[in-house]
């Protein structure tokens, strides 16, 4: 142990002399780090924007089958009958419906929600909060707009108008709701929006606050027993859980294949300059063999120093990465609703662990055959220089 | 024996470190080339065949839908050719996972407008005949095993039948091919006839979109906004555009997945620069007595410099060709897994192109400064010192 | 062939100037084989790289095969060495990647010679050495002596009109070291070649037609 002390300490003092090249296995691994996170916390991000929206007492009710809100539809009569259960506290009838606004900083047109609701809507989410102006009045073309649509979409700043579906809607307001995917939203008169999309009396679907959190078995249970409904009942966390699935698990996995890629690249690279830092050090270990110093205090000390580098670079690529982009807002067409959700990286400490753990593992290939060679070298060539 | 020779034989000097230089160049050329096709994928950069297609589309909200009596009036404005009418069918083939798109469309205009996609005449003369016939593009027939004469049952999410059941059924009549090997042919197509016969009331004689054909391709800005007055007043408005330019605004959707793909390009290349630039480094230092000898039997500072700088070259140019070419060897494998979600993937000759500039100018920067340091090499003192 | 007056060299160590060479005059005939000894520090490798144009003299003049080095660019001086000169180190400095082959081929890449002449020559020259057969050998895989001769090769290719030599057999034993001489001696007196040779050893000296000496920067007992 004393040995390995003592040869670790020796090369890391060295280490210094040996700044340049040292300094390419902490960038190169720090580069890997920084993409796979960057691209894990813009997954998480998005996943974050969906599921900061669910709550355990709320559930949302579609037609059954549908995988969401745009492709369900229901009547009054379907509201009315539901309204009724046991277990149902308030019940809020919503229209979802896409419209084209066009996005801040291409100016092309792209899929924004119009959900049109009534003032149960507001019961059921109380995390819904305006922040700026206020609600729409029932009966007016008017609309209440999400915070992170504001800033995403262009011309929703409140008291300006807009043209949606041949009429002309005023913003009256903004509004935050806990960082979820209704801030990408944008929120009307029911009826208002039901006529000007020519839904008639249809509605998308239902948010349900159910008395109890427990409760949502038995309901989803009636209402698929009641052979006059063709709906079906889901909690928020597995509907949200389902809708963000598709999107995060691709980024995911893009991540995962991009960094994977590019770890190869900066094994290869620790592996050079490691190899190059044992081959200068040759003579300096051969000298430590001859006096006595096993092979294996020269291994591990080897690893020890490309383990550090590497988490060195571990640390940096996690650092640069929180510092650019943690809380970077983007948007992109979630293909699960097929419209703009708008959400920020989510740089977390688990994934600054995951970073990490990457680092150290690139760090221990880079490290493993150099440390191998250098406990190999026979030690009278290595004294001579060769 | 030449110049080139004695710059190919330096490469040899340190085998390993060469090797491992070049790999690593190759790593980020390798992504280079697939996230330059991925990202021109996501923009839209990637021309289609439908130079000569436009698409009319609702001008408000791409949940509108589109009377089938549009037809005719399309048909009859000057410069349009063909028409072929298709919604988003949606629906679950046994799982949700399993998706792939479903269009009901009308069979000799659809192939006759598409024409990228080959057909048996006996297949489309089945599909043209039989009510509740299918045809599937080859991928899917291969991805799923099925067989002609197959039944093949979707569940509806958003389109029930008129009799309120969900189970469509569809007999597999025959395949089709795509002779564009950047878009896998990947379709579910069945009878616009028997889906507006079966479907529920409200998406009856109802499509998502139109897809035309151009005999005057040049007048296609023209054409559209013929369409699109035509239909200004209307209860159903149109918004028309070429496929390139529909494809680009629907790529934009997806938000900035240009910037994400250069973002992470800088940091492989930023990371790759920095590694080469220090195995040049360190390759040079070994060599100044070799450069001194150079110099001392006459070689010119020029010419010394010139080896150094084509050998920094040479290592990157080697990297480039493996890794592009690994990644165009791929192209065909990861066409078929990322078409669906990428749509087209190319490695095009631009992007070869693009890279090969690319590894000459890293080239010259990493020689750059091996390459002074070369020319500035005094014989005296690097002899005194070798 | 080499015409040295009043040739002075400095140089500038921190604030420290150090007189390397004091004023050195110094005529050497064609085809004569002279040696230049002296302890360490003496200045001797110091004239020698002068006369073989690897450095510029601080002072004084210095013509070698007709040409006053002092005035020619660096560039001109490296054409001018490689048309004239032809050196042997005490470490031979081979380039270890060629092989013998193509080590002695390297001077004539800055001729005008076809790849063929050039190959020729360079096999003339091995076989001159006593080499022919090693010629696919790389540095490494020959003995101490074998690279010298490679190196002498080298220095013989492009026929230059001045051998200049450092330390030729410093690194060698003494059989292989009467060798390496008996090759020189052969070249001066069958080729006549002319040759400066820098050397410690007093038998190395001996082989030359005339000995000087060097001592704190000037040459001593010998009159110029």
């Amino acid at each position: 142990m004393g040995q390995i002390l003592e040869i670790t300490l020796m090369n890391l003092r060295n280490l210094v002399s040996r700044l340049g090249s040292s300094l390419v296995i902490v960038v190169g691994i720090a580069g890997v780090v920084a993409v796979l996170v960057g691209l894990l916390a813009m997954a998480a991000g998005f996943r974050a924007a969906l599921q900061s929206a669910s709550v355990p007492e709320r559930a949302i009710v579609l037609r059954d089958q549908s995988n969401g809100e745009l492709s369900s539809g229901m009547s009054n009569v379907e509201y009315n009958i539901v309204s009724q259960f046991e277990g149902v506290a308030v019940l809020s009838p919503e229209l979802y419906v896409v419209a084209d606004i066009p996005k801040m900083d291409t100016g092309t047109p792209a899929n924004v929600v119009l959900r049109g609701v009534g003032p149960d809507a507001f019961v059921v989410r109380p995390e819904i909060e305006v922040i700026k102006g206020r609600r729409f009045e029932p009966g007016r073309n008017e609309l209440l707009v999400g915070q992170l649509a504001a800033v995403e979409f262009a011309g929703l700043e409140v008291g300006a108008e807009i043209e949606l579906k041949s009429s002309r809607w005023r913003i009256v307001g903004h509004f935050a709701a806990n960082g979820s995917a209704y801030e990408s939203e944008v929120w009307a008169d029911l009826p208002v929006a039901q006529s000007a999309f020519n839904r008639g009396g249809a509605l998308s679907s239902m948010r349900v606050l159910l008395e109890q959190p427990s409760l949502a078995a038995s309901v989803a249970e009636a209402i698929k027993a009641d052979p006059r409904l063709d709906l079906a009942l889901t909690t928020e966390d597995q509907f949200y859980a389902e809708q963000s699935e598709g999107l995060s698990s691709l980024i995911t996995s893009f991540g995962y294949a991009v960094a994977t890629i590019m770890a190869i690249g900066a094994v290869f690279a620790a592996l050079n300059t490691m190899y190059t830092a044992v081959s200068t050090r040759s003579v300096e270990i051969a000298t430590l063999r001859a006096l006595g110093f096993g092979a294996l205090p020269v291994v591990i000390s080897v690893l020890i120093e490309a383990l550090l580098l590497a988490f060195l670079g571990g640390a940096l690529g996690g650092l640069v990465v929180w510092l650019l982009f943690d809380g970077y807002t983007a948007s992109t067409l979630n293909n699960a609703s097929f419209s703009q959700v708008a959400f920020d990286f989510a740089v977390t400490p688990q994934l600054l662990q995951t970073g990490l753990v990457w680092a150290l593992v690139l760090g221990a290939i880079g490290g493993l055959l150099p440390a191998l060679r250098a406990a190999r070298l026979p030690i009278f060539d290595a004294l001579r220089g060769e | 024996m030449s110049a080139a020779r004695l710059v190919w034989a330096n490469l040899f000097r340190k085998r390993t470190r060469s090797i491992l230089t070049v790999l690593s160049v190759a790593i980020a050329f390798l992504l280079f080339a697939l996230l330059q096709a991925i990202g021109a994928a996501f923009d839209g950069g990637v021309s289609l065949q439908g130079v000569d297609r436009l698409i009319v589309s609702p001008k408000y909200s791409i949940v509108d839908p589109l009377p089938v009596r549009q037809r005719e009036q399309i048909l009859a404005v000057d410069g349009v050719e063909a028409i072929v009418g298709q919604n988003w069918f949606g629906g679950i083939y046994q799982d949700r996972r399993n998706f792939f798109p479903k269009y009901p469309v009308r069979p000799r205009p659809f192939f006759d407008i598409y024409g990228e996609f080959e057909i048996e005449p006996d297949v489309l003369e089945r599909f043209a005949r039989i009510r509740t016939a299918a045809v599937a593009g080859d991928v899917l027939m291969q991805r799923y095993g099925w067989q002609v004469g197959d039944i093949i049952p979707i569940t509806a999410d958003i389109w029930p039948k008129a009799d309120g059941t969900r189970l469509w059924e569809f007999e597999l009549v025959g395949s089709f091919t795509s002779q564009d090997e950047r878009q896998p042919a990947q379709l579910f197509l069945f009878r616009y006839e028997y889906f507006t016969e079966a479907v529920a009331s409200y998406g009856k004689d109802q499509v998502g979109w139109w897809t035309l054909r151009l005999d005057q391709p040049d007048r296609a800005a023209e054409i559209a906004s013929e369409i699109d007055a035509l239909f200004e007043n209307s209860q159903t408005p149109t918004r028309s555009a070429t496929e390139d330019e529909f494809q680009r605004q629907f790529a934009k959707q997806l938000g900035n997945i240009s910037l994400i793909v250069r973002v992470i390009m800088g940091a492989v290349f930023f990371t790759i620069i920095l590694l080469t630039a220090n195995t040049m480094g360190q390759g040079l230092r070994e060599r100044i007595p070799d450069l001194a000898v150079l110099k001392t039997l006459g070689f010119g500072d020029a010419w010394v410099s010139g080896i150094v700088l084509l050998e920094a070259l040479l290592l990157v140019l080697l990297g480039a060709a493996l890794g592009m070419g690994v990644a165009y060897a791929l192209q065909g494998a990861l066409a078929a897994g990322l078409a669906q979600i990428v749509g087209v993937f190319e490695i095009t000759s631009a992007t070869i192109a693009i890279g090969f500039g690319l590894a000459v100018a890293i080239g010259l920067l990493i020689g750059a400064l091996p390459a002074r340091t070369a020319h500035r090499l005094t014989i005296v003192e690097a002899l005194r010192r070798g | 062939m080499v015409v040295a007056d009043g040739l002075e060299k400095t140089y500038q160590r921190g604030k420290e100037r150090i007189d390397v060479l004091r004023g050195i005059n110094l005529s050497i005939d064609e085809g004569e084989f002279v040696s230049l000894m002296g302890p360490s520090g003496s200045g001797k490798t110091t004239l020698l790289n002068l006369i073989g144009g690897l450095d510029k003299p601080s002072a004084g003049s210095l013509h070698v095969a007709g040409q006053s080095l002092a005035e020619l660019s660096a560039s001109r001086l490296a054409a001018w060495r490689a048309a004239n000169v032809g050196f042997i180190f005490q470490f031979y400095n081979l380039l270890g990647v060629l092989n013998a082959q193509r080590n002695v081929e390297l001077p004539l890449l800055l001729t005008k010679l076809s790849r063929k002449q050039r190959a020729t020559n360079a096999e003339t020259a091995l076989a001159i050495v006593g080499l022919a057969d090693r010629a696919r050998h790389k540095p490494a895989e020959l003995s101490g002596g074998q690279q010298q001769r490679v190196a002498i090769a080298r220095a013989l290719v492009a026929d230059p009109r001045i051998l200049v030599c450092d330390e030729p057999t410093g690194d060698l034993d003494r059989d292989t070291a009467d060798e390496i001489l008996d090759l020189l001696t052969l070249l001066h007196e069958e080729h006549g070649k002319t040759i400066v040779m820098v050397t410690h050893d007093p038998k190395a000296a001996e082989r030359a037609r005339r000995q000087l000496t060097m001592d704190k920067g000037v040459l001593v007992g010998v009159p110029a």
